[in-house]
């Protein structure tokens, strides 16, 4: 069973229709590459399925769990959403960090604060913190940025806060990770550090969606590929063949683009 | 020299301006322990989602920021006894509350621009940020908007609260007796002096002391923000 299943997701913003009968399904551990030219809704798309956009249309499962249906009010509730929304991580484009934290602090705030609810928290507190902190240096230490875990965002290259990102939303354990063009904010001697990490995760089979720009890329870690264009799926499939074969006539134009630069 | 200093003259005209500056002081503390909090409750005014009262808080706000203070504190003190509306209580303390409301009011205008400013300012990312984080929206104004806002928010502020410190002599307007009113009193006649010009430009001590320190402290404070971005 699929571990994302996505149906006819629609969304518009006032008049302009910016995704149209967005379906796809992704497995367990397989990750997913978005291509598509700048404008055609890849970052709507995976706004959406954060839950900070709503869909006008659509249905979106996880594990078999209904957790979004556009029709149903009822699976739209503020209260339930925060915790929906767990089942997704997302990497900005911009990193997003908070700049008045460290690197450590960054990725144990959220899973500090929810740990607040757990119910043994007063007793335990102690022994949580000193786990959550634990995690969050491992995982630092994952991303190779042992070093850099009492630095503030401002003290750290662009590719060391991306590096900070990804650690941050993996930290809360998502089932899909979610990159939004993850390394367009890089100076291009910056990207490979933060691609490294992302194969890495592959490697590991980490559920993911990747919106990108590197084709090549796109090519050697995702398992498939959707290609978007004027908030449709023009083309799906196998990553390799897609790329390399592609069926549809605008997702050749597309590539041809990217093969001459 | 010292004679001068340890004449009776000086020592009256010391004491006077003594008393006249602690109500300099009071004026000052209690305008900012009101305006900065009424200054918040504004601001989230004039950034509601109801257009009626968003509407209103900013054309209070225009209204207040458009006119010189000491139009609104005449307007405060003498109009509700024209109109029999109230009085104020009479004597120093009924100008005393009668100013202190008038700068409450005019400060919080001028602080919930700068609020409005600092919130709107922080990145929407950071919002996002946190939303995708699964944290509630409380968590994400006390956890990340609030220091933000309050980095953007001190540099304003503080010229703000430099300006006031020059403002309270406005108060003289309506005779309070703060240390302006009493330097300027040595001229016209007090405690039997009269014809001295000196007492009132001798209040710029004042003045610059207390400007000089309020300055070191917020700078101080600026410098304590500044270990992010
Ligand atoms: N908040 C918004 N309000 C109005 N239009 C938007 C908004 N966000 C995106 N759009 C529009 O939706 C379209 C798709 O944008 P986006 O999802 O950012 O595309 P991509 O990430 O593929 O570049 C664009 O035409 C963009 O102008
Ligand atoms: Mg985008």
């Amino acid at each position: 069973m699929a571990i994302l299943e996505v149906h006819h997701i629609e969304k518009h913003f006032g008049a302009t229709r910016v995704l149209e009968d967005i379906s796809f399904d992704l497995e367990q551990g397989q990750a997913l590459a978005i291509i598509g030219s700048s404008g055609s809704g890849k970052t709507t798309l995976l706004r959406c399925l954060n839950f900070l956009e709503k869909p006008d249309q659509g249905t979106i499962s996880v594990a078999g769990n209904l957790i979004f249906d556009a029709a149903d009010p009822a699976t739209q509730r503020e209260s339930e959403v925060r915790k929906k929304r767990l089942h997704f991580g997302l990497v900005f484009q911009s990193f997003n960090l908070f700049p008045q934290y460290t690197a450590l602090k960054n990725v144990t705030l959220a899973r500090e604060l929810l740990a607040q609810e757990q119910p043994d928290f007063k007793e335990n507190k102690k022994k949580i913190l000193e786990d959550i902190q634990a995690d969050g240096r491992e995982l630092l230490a994952k991303m190779g940025l042992s070093e850099r875990a009492d630095h503030y965002p401002s003290q750290l290259s662009g590719g060391q806060q991306q590096r900070v990102a990804i650690a941050r939303a993996l930290a809360l354990h998502p089932d899909i990770l979610c990159f939004d063009e993850p390394t367009s904010a890089l100076d291009p001697e910056l990207t490979g550090e933060v691609l490294r990490v992302i194969r890495e995760l592959a490697e590991q089979r980490t559920t993911m969606i990747i919106v990108t720009h590197e084709m090549a890329f796109a090519r050697d870690v995702a398992d498939q590929v959707i290609f978007m264009d004027g908030g449709v799926i023009v083309e799906q499939g196998d990553a390799r063949q897609v790329i390399e074969h592609p069926r549809e006539e605008r997702t050749r134009q597309f590539l041809s683009r990217y093969s001459e630069g | 020299m010292i004679e001068f200093f340890t004449s009776s003259t000086f020592q009256t005209v010391l004491s006077a301006l003594n008393s006249g500056f602690l109500k300099t002081l009071q004026l000052f503390f209690i305008t900012l322990i009101g305006a900065l909090p009424l200054g918040l409750v504004i601001s989230f005014g004039s950034m509601s989602r109801i257009p009626p009262l968003r509407w209103l808080t900013r054309l209070v706000v225009w209204v207040i920021r458009g006119t010189p203070l000491v139009l609104q504190i005449i307007a405060l003190f003498y109009v509700p006894g024209m109109k029999e509306w109230f009085t104020w209580p009479s004597g120093e303390n009924g100008r005393m509350l009668a100013v202190c409301v008038a700068f409450i009011i005019n400060y919080a205008c001028y602080f919930s621009e700068i609020y409005r400013g600092g919130i709107q300012g922080v990145p929407k990312g950071q919002q996002e940020a946190g939303q995708v984080l699964g944290m509630t929206k409380a968590q994400i104004f006390r956890h990340i908007t609030l220091l933000q806002m309050i980095k953007r928010i001190v540099p304003p502020i503080s010229n703000e609260i430099i300006t006031l410190v020059k403002d309270t002599s406005l108060a003289r307007v309506i005779a309070l007796q703060e240390v302006i009113w009493m330097g300027e009193s040595f001229m016209k006649g007090n405690s039997g002096i009269s014809g001295l010009v000196w007492p009132l430009f001798f209040t710029a001590v004042y003045y610059l002391a207390f400007s000089g320190i309020v300055t070191v402290l917020l700078g101080k404070l600026e410098k304590k923000l500044d270990f992010f971005q």
